[in-house]
């Protein structure tokens, strides 16, 4: 385990990738107390960057920055919920039901490969637009999360499987260890690395996916998110009229952020994968 | 049963599960917007309840009252109502039966917000474009993915290391974002090619010459905006797919053979190609989600703008229909893949046909 995070210490992409998280994360907990966030309407309408605004002010006259520091906290809010929700309840189910088999497999089995065709947009679209009342960020998150759980059990599962029949889950099982010892200290061990991977693409997916259901205005009703900055964007007219300070930097955020997990994931793929090392 | 034609029993079992997810499908379209607190049947049933509204109006509300199955109704049409005077609500059971029955006749029902145009009829407008925009892009960024891919693996040095991080960008930009930029960029700041819609605001569709350039010119951007991520990301799975089968012995053999290189190209890409494919097929669903968006974004005149209508307009006929036919060409897309896939490696038929 130390000698992979060594291993890993020493990729450029992962450490760019982890500085570039990282420096978001610390962004989104820090910026609150160096900037004073406004959400109040203090300017007119789409006013543009200055002295006192740097990156101008949104079709109501907010001002962006603050707007922006309140969005990338909810976006990772929403991503960290669905990758906790999404890498647990998949990465459990997916665990037992390949280890242990039998009937919860089947179940688990079915459903995954029900959902790996249905996409889950279509699910996300489905539910939010019947909540037109109290759509809150929590709330989208769990849904996302709900939705996206199954690509999870799918892939632990895989692996799990192909760790059954090693020595030494039955020199444990002649110790005397049950199930849930075995699943918890000789099986997940091995497969943390994995998880974590499993992890990172989640938080990614996550922000995108809230991204993508504000953007057709199906967002939180209770805060802003870079989602909503993009729909407002678009539907108050600030992307038609070429305002770029409206979308474009909600937008980088999210490529960057996005970018960063990516450059994780392939980063470790490379680590825990010698083949592709070179 | 068929024992002897494995190719036919394939198909059979394949097209079975399909249409099992395809049920579901229909169970979830059904039963989800309903889970809301605010669910659309309690809006029409609101409307319809309150008698406010003109004569025209209640007509129109008891017409979607009846068409949904959502009021029970006596032998002669006429709605059920109870001692308040409103009309009495159908169990969910005969609602979501009369819901399949309508699904299997192809029937969406009437739209709320285009009304009395039906849910088809509008769904039918859209899929033309959506299809002419997809189709293409998915193919022809597959294909390019996976040959960039391929030629990343095997030559490696610069070409590599160039193409590989720009590649990696390209796939986490988000669908909608990189919309936003090439919008912004070609079309806002300098009027290079039209930002908006399918063709030209003031031409009427035909099959005329001037109609096929403005559509042209329109479809540039979303056609690039699509394919260039898609692209991006098939190639960083090709890449190590590619770099996996160089370490193989067929290909170190065929090297020591001294076979020519591009032919040992075309092995390599035809033995990484099939888990490609399974990953297209995987990765389809998430795709159109993204394509869909993207046709938001430039006001594209396909199911994507469809959608975003009906939801803004909380036009739920609309709303379900539309999900339900993305689910379907999903499945449908799906279903060719896995066929495809059966007859170009036969392991995966002999998989399903032994064993068990």
């Amino acid at each position: 385990m130390l000698k992979l995070l060594k291993n890993l210490l020493k990729s450029p992409s992962f450490i760019i990738g982890m500085g570039l998280f990282l420096l978001t994360i610390g962004g989104a907990l820090l910026l609150p107390f160096f900037y004073h966030v406004n959400l109040g309407l203090q300017a007119s309408s789409y006013a543009s960057p200055n002295g006192k605004f740097l990156l101008g002010c949104d079709h109501l006259g907010r001002d962006m920055v603050s707007m922006l520091i309140e969005g990338l906290r909810s976006s990772l809010y929403v991503g960290l919920l669905t990758g906790v929700i999404a890498t647990t309840l998949g990465t459990a189910l997916g665990i037992y039901g390949g280890f242990k088999g039998g009937w919860m497999d089947d179940v688990v089995n079915l459903v995954t490969n029900l959902f790996l065709v249905i996409p889950s947009f279509v699910v996300l679209i489905l539910i939010s637009s019947s909540l037109s009342k109290g759509r809150s960020l929590t709330l989208i998150g769990l849904i996302i999360g709900l939705t996206t759980w199954t690509w999870s059990a799918r892939a632990v599962r895989a692996q799990a499987a192909s760790l059954k029949s090693r020595d030494h889950i039955a020199l444990a099982r002649i110790n005397g260890a049950g199930t849930f010892r075995i699943l918890a200290f000789h099986i997940l061990p091995y497969l943390a690395s994995y998880v974590f991977m499993i992890f990172i693409l989640q938080v990614a997916s996550g922000i995108l996916s809230e991204a993508a259901i504000s953007m057709i205005g199906l967002g939180p009703l209770d805060t802003v998110s870079l989602g909503t900055i993009l729909n407002d964007a678009k539907n108050q007219g600030g992307f038609g009229d070429g305002m770029w300070w409206a979308f474009m930097p909600a937008t980088v955020i999210i490529t960057v952020l996005v970018f960063a997990l990516y450059i994780i994931n392939t980063s470790m793929e490379g680590v825990f994968n010698p083949r592709l090392r070179k | 049963m068929l024992k002897q034609y494995p190719t036919a029993r394939y198909i059979l079992h394949r097209g079975g599960w399909y249409f099992l997810t395809f049920l579901v499908a229909v169970t979830i379209n059904f039963f989800l917007p309903r889970l809301g607190a605010s669910n659309p049947v309690d809006i029409i049933m609101g409307k319809a309840g309150s008698g406010l509204d003109t004569e025209a109006a209640r007509e129109k509300e008891e017409s979607y009252l009846k068409e949904f199955g959502l009021v029970q109704v006596d032998a002669t049409g006429t709605i059920l109502r109870g001692p308040d005077g409103k009309p009495l609500k159908s169990s969910n059971v005969s609602q979501f039966f009369n819901y399949v029955k309508m699904c299997f006749q192809g029937d969406f029902g009437t739209s709320f917000q285009k009304y009395p145009k039906k849910v088809t009829t509008i769904i039918a407008e859209a899929v033309p474009w959506t299809l002419a925009l997809q189709l293409p892009t998915i193919l022809f960024g597959w294909l390019v993915g996976n040959i960039l891919g391929a030629l990343a693996a095997y030559r490696r040095g610069v070409f590599d290391r160039v193409f590989f991080p720009l590649a990696l960008l390209l796939s986490a930009v988000p669908f909608f974002a990189f919309g936003m930029l090439l919008v912004y960029v070609c079309a806002i700041r300098n009027s290079w090619l039209p930002a908006m819609g399918g063709y030209a605001g003031d031409m009427v569709p035909g099959f005329n010459l001037d109609f096929f350039k403005s559509a042209g010119a329109h479809y540039i951007l979303p056609f690039f905006s699509i394919f260039l991520i898609l692209a991006g990301g098939q190639a960083i799975g090709m890449r190590s797919m590619g770099i996996y089968e160089l370490g193989t012995d067929y290909i170190k053999y065929a090297k020591w053979l001294g076979i020519k290189e591009n032919k040992i190209l075309l092995y390599l890409f035809r033995n990484a190609m099939l888990p490609q494919l399974t990953g297209l097929a995987l990765s389809l669903g998430g795709m159109i989600g993204g394509a869909l968006i993207t046709e938001m974004i430039f006001s594209y005149p396909g199911l994507g703008m469809a959608i975003l209508s009906a939801i803004q307009g909380q036009d739920y006929p609309m709303i379900q229909g539309c999900t339900l036919l993305v689910t379907i060409s999903v499945l449908i897309a799906n279903f060719t893949v896995d066929i495809l896939i059966g007859f170009l490696d036969p392991r995966v038929k002999a998989g399903q046909m032994g064993g068990n």
